[in-house]
């Protein structure tokens, strides 16, 4: 990469503005769905064998529909505020701490939008902070003056169905595809389908579970550049469709709208797997200071 | 389970007729008042069960819908009012059908055990569309906590409805929509 900057000077953000970016993408994510998954949910309209099935997926377009023209959430469960921050090595951010900035437009964005407060203080006195933070927070740093901001509104359910498995290396791919198809035939009637299955594979327990959750953050549908990993995707994609689970598990041919899968080099003793389920209210948007 | 066929419509209270009627795949339109409860209020009227004490509402025919709503605006009681996961409240649900619960309106199976204590009280479960929460609350006349107000999103909602779609999931008879329906379009 080319620099185009001294590095000795930094950028600097201010804290305000990373707070303005997080209020909107949070408003828009949650009510107005993005195109690619609406285009994803009329494509599995038209393929879609079950009557019922395709009477849930007109509801879902009309939900999106209402929600867009009233400005009200898709789903009444706003989420878990999921933030993925790529942050340039020539940038700093002013005026405050980019954790606060983050949590700040949570906050302002959860109660503009009217959006549904999920957070509970601590797992077991389970107190609700009452604005929706903290917000789940992952940096990363990158060479540049840029900073990017991933916004994910991630639901309870699909994430309480999500699953993680050290595999043994001798499982290998039909292990995998196993494990993954069989899990999501367990979990996906809880999900909201049709789901979006983020795979991460590889690495590190937690590395695995973390590039599952990003893989969700890819244009929907779109195929993993490797084509032995895209091949993969669409088995999955074939094998979960054949659970028959369908629409909002009322039986069908669409349990999925997309399977993306990552991975990563990992250790000679290790395979791990982790499927991170997404509904079909795929909140999300991108944006770049 | 033909998509066309006319909904059957709903008032709750329900009778135990009522409820005897129905069979898995029904569609149903629902019109009155509803009880929006999920973990923590669970949680809350069960203890008080246990305790003794009265509920913030009466259980005899009720039917609780398994859903913590979004804040309303003027004229919109709430934005988005869909279901949440239904299993949830599985350890729940029997002890409040012991009490006179008809029916509950989530998303997702039931337990075994749950499905059990349908057929033995004869109650019955409606599956709604997850995720369709701002469709859903286009059905919502309106929609306010009346106990454990501290929960927030967690309350007991009085929510009145006015043709709020759901289908019948779980019947009186022992059926499961969730299980008959995946098995006809299973491959292999």
């Amino acid at each position: 990469m080319t620099r185009t900057r001294d590095p000795r000077v930094l950028r600097v953000i201010d804290a305000q503005t990373i707070s303005e970016a997080i209020e909107n993408m949070a408003v828009e994510a949650c009510c107005k769905l993005s195109p690619d998954t609406l285009d994803a949910l009329r494509a599995a309209r038209d393929t879609e064998r079950s009557p019922t099935g395709k009477e849930v997926l007109d509801a879902l377009l009309e939900n999106a529909a209402i929600a867009e023209r009233e400005m009200a959430p898709i789903c009444q469960d706003t989420g878990v505020a999921v933030v993925f921050v790529e942050i340039g090595d020539e940038v700093r951010v002013g005026g405050g701490s980019l954790v606060d900035a983050v949590n700040e437009g949570v906050r302002r964005g959860y109660t503009r939008g009217n959006l549904r407060k999920s957070i509970v203080g601590d797992p077991f006195g389970r107190v609700n902070t009452g604005d929706n933070t903290p917000a789940v927070l992952h940096v990363e740093v990158a060479e540049g003056d840029k900073l990017k901001i991933d916004f994910l509104a991630k639901g309870g359910g699909c994430e309480n169905a999500s699953f993680l498995g050290m595999l043994k290396p001798a499982d290998g791919k039909q292990g995998t595809i196993e494990f993954v198809v069989g899990g999501v035939m367990n979990n996906a009637a809880n999900s909201c389908p049709p789901v979006i299955v983020g795979v991460g594979i590889g690495g590190t327990m937690e590395k695995a579970a973390l590039i599952a959750k990003r893989s969700l953050l890819r244009p929907l549908g779109q195929p993993n550049p490797d084509p032995n990993i895209a091949q993969l995707e669409s088995v999955l994609l074939d094998g979960i469709n054949g659970s028959g689970i369908g629409p909002a598990g009322f039986g069908g041919t669409t349990t999925a709208l997309a399977v993306h899968v990552e991975t990563h080099p990992c250790h000679i003793a290790s395979l791990p797997v982790a499927v991170n389920l997404e509904c079909h209210a795929h909140r999300h948007r991108q944006i770049t200071l | 389970m033909p998509a066309t066929a006319k909904p059957i419509v709903l008032k709750p209270p329900l009778s135990d007729a009522t409820v005897e009627q129905l069979s898995v795949g029904d569609r149903v339109l629902i019109t009155g008042t509803i009880y929006g409860a999920r973990d923590a209020a669970h949680k809350r009227l069960v203890e008080l069960i246990e305790a003794g004490e009265p509920l913030p509402f009466p259980l005899e025919g009720a039917i609780v819908y398994y859903v913590g709503p979004c804040p309303g605006r003027p004229g919109r009681p709430t934005l988005s009012a869909g279901p949440t996961t239904a299993s949830r409240m599985d350890r729940y649900a029997p002890v409040l059908m012991k009490h006179g619960l008809k029916a509950m309106i989530g998303k997702g199976a039931r337990s075994e055990s749950v499905v059990k204590a349908i057929q033995q009280y004869k109650a019955v479960y409606f599956g709604a569309v997850g995720g369709a929460g701002a469709l859903l609350a286009d059905r919502v006349r309106r929609c306010e906590p009346i106990a454990f107000h501290e929960l927030g999103p967690e309350a007991v909602y009085l929510i009145e409805v006015k043709d709020f779609p759901a289908f019948v999931a779980n019947d009186s008879r022992g059926n499961d929509l969730y299980r008959m329906a995946v098995q006809r379009y299973k491959r292999g």
